[in-house]
């Protein structure tokens, strides 16, 4: 990958009282890259990432984004600065319609405070809001309460959620957790649209491996908040600690 | 449904004007309390029912509008000025006691807000320097707006009419804003909010300041409907009822307090003729409404009228076909 480094974790250390659960991890992530993250549950993959995100303060290390220090910055912070996420339950808001979900991820990247009380309802955003919806072939659901889903509609919402605000930078935390295995192509397909078609990086914490090694270009395994192998998908595949302490025999 | 709300809006404004024409003066004061009552639960519905932000203070912010509005007027400073400093007294006041609600939730905020409003109350009832303590304030005048005297109850009202069109037009604008969104996402999911850029600790003080703020216009318009306050109108039992205004409307809904405030104040006054009994059968009747519509009358609403997508419903795929 010869794109420009967009995030850097360097050193990060989070630890729950006697228990490190990251334990000094270091990697950078290059634009257009798809990373992926597995390990072993207990291994520290979400605490890694809610540190990155700013949802849990890390004892020690430093996360750059584009180069910033952005270490400890708040999560809304950080969303317009370009990095998006998704959660490992899902996360939309179920009391709002489908497109009211998605305007929603993106209004607060539109003008002032002021504006977004005296301005348009949508916020301007009605355009990308219909391409969102299209490109998710949400359109059935459009004015549906996103409570009253099914659980993969729900994931496409979150996902899509994700990517409104035309982020820089995506992490997402088990894609394809609870999702079937058509839809889990289809969102395959979709993630590889985005990173072709709009530049997206993403880093993606995963369990399912076919998952993982079909859509990732480069592979990091954790256990015990440690990175045991950094390297293309074939080769942690074949890597003999990623087996032992994850994959099995 | 949008045509119903267009037919029925008219309908409503038309029959509140014209409302006090046939009535005795207890009616229209019941009727001009549940206007009153009506902006300061709009505020309440918009702390809680949209932002999701449980407060128990509310009383407190009419009790500090109506005793600014009783000092001001009664100095001499005209209606409109002191109606303005009750409103951004209370929201500054409202602003300061949202930080509590950025560390704690639910009961542990609630506890919070009971704790203001007693303190509220304590001021109201002991600092007789500013407040008069249980003496109270009196003689305080009814406003003239542009040689318009309220003197006169029917004019009050219709005053007190016009201001809850206007808060309740202002209110329907914020809700249907990004910020009313915002608000709404803040109650759903406030760590999904915060992830997509939705700087939940300004919109959590915001939801309380405003909240607070159409508490002390409320309390501005209290003080010269009664031209009398002491502190036995703010205690907490105000706070509660309220609350109830809010839940029994539904809350979230922007209605809701139009609705709530008509069984929170009018229905007990319509029982009346049950006797002694009216308090007891008004409490069942709570109760009852409670258990069978816990998300208030429009919830019951919503809930009666909106298609429910059945279990297996159809699932959307990404090549376009529905399985």
């Amino acid at each position: 990958m010869s794109g420009a480094v967009v995030l850097e974790v360097d050193g990060l250390r989070k630890n729950f009282g006697g228990v490190h659960a990251v334990n000094g991890i270091t990697f950078d992530v290059r634009e257009g890259e798809i990373l992926g993250i597995i390990g072993p549950n207990g291994s520290g993959k979400s605490t890694l990432f809610n540190c990155i995100l700013g949802q849990l303060p890390p004892n020690a290390g430093q996360v750059r984004i584009g180069g910033r220090d952005v270490t400890g910055l708040r999560a809304c912070d950080l969303n317009r600065l370009g990095v998006s996420r998704t959660f490992q339950l899902l996360q939309v808001f179920p009391q709002l319609s489908v497109r009211e979900n998605l305007i929603l991820a993106g209004q607060e990247h539109e003008g002032s405070m002021l504006s977004r009380l005296f301005g348009r309802r949508d916020a301007g955003l009605t355009g990308a809001v219909e391409n969102m919806i299209d490109a998710f072939r949400l359109r059935h659901l459009a004015d549906s309460e996103a409570g009253g889903l099914s659980y993969g509609q729900q994931k496409l919402l979150d996902a899509a959620m994700a990517f409104m605000a035309g982020p820089r930078l995506v992490l997402l935390d088990e894609p394809a957790g609870g999702v079937n295995l058509t839809m889990l192509g289809d969102l395959r397909e979709r993630l590889r649209e985005m990173n072709r078609d709009a530049g997206a990086t993403f880093v993606v914490i995963e369990h399912n491996m076919d998952f993982v090694m079909s859509l990732c270009t480069r592979v990091i395994c954790i256990a015990e908040g440690k990175i045991i192998a950094n390297g293309a998908p074939e080769e942690i595949r074949a890597n003999p600690q990623v087996i032992e302490a994850y994959l099995g025999h | 449904m949008k045509r119903l709300i267009w037919f029925a809006l008219p309908l409503c404004a038309v029959v509140l004007i014209v409302l006090p024409l046939g009535l005795k003066s207890y009616g229209i004061y019941a009727l001009t309390y549940w206007a009153i009552s009506t902006i300061a639960a709009h505020g309440l519905n918009l702390t809680l029912g949209y932002a999701g932000q449980i407060s128990l203070a509310q009383g407190a912010f009419v009790g500090i509008g109506a005793y600014t509005t009783a000092l001001l007027t009664t100095h001499g400073v005209p209606f409109g000025v002191a109606l303005i400093a009750s409103f951004l007294l209370c929201l500054a006041i409202g602003w300061l006691l949202g930080y509590p609600a950025l560390r704690v939730q639910s009961h542990y905020l609630a506890f919070v807000t009971l704790a203001f409003g007693t303190l509220a109350w304590l001021v109201f009832r002991n600092e007789e320097w500013l407040t008069g303590g249980v003496y109270g304030i009196s003689d305080i005048p009814r406003p003239s707006v542009f040689g318009f005297s309220t003197e006169n109850a029917v004019h009050f009202y219709w005053f007190s009419l016009f201001i809850l069109a206007v808060v309740s037009f202002a209110m329907w604008w914020l809700v249907r804003s990004p910020w009313g969104r915002a608000f709404m996402a803040l109650r759903e999911n406030p760590v999904r909010a915060l992830s997509l850029g939705v700087d939940t600790r300004r919109y959590t003080l915001m939801a309380f300041a405003i909240g607070a703020g159409l508490g002390g216009i409320s309390g501005a318009l209290f003080a010269p409907l009664v031209q009398y306050i002491d502190p036995a109108p703010f205690t907490l039992v105000l706070s509660f009822n309220l609350l109830l205004i809010v839940i029994v409307g539904g809350q979230g809904f922007f209605a809701g307090p139009f609705l709530g405030a008509i069984v929170a104040i009018l229905l007990p006054e319509w029982l009346r003729f049950t006797g002694n009994a009216y308090l007891l059968i008004y409490a069942g009747l709570v109760m009852v409404m409670m258990v069978f519509a816990p998300t208030g009358l429009l919830g019951l609403w919503k809930r009666l009228t909106t298609r429910h997508i059945p279990t297996g419903a159809p699932v959307a795929s990404l090549d376009g076909t529905v399985r």
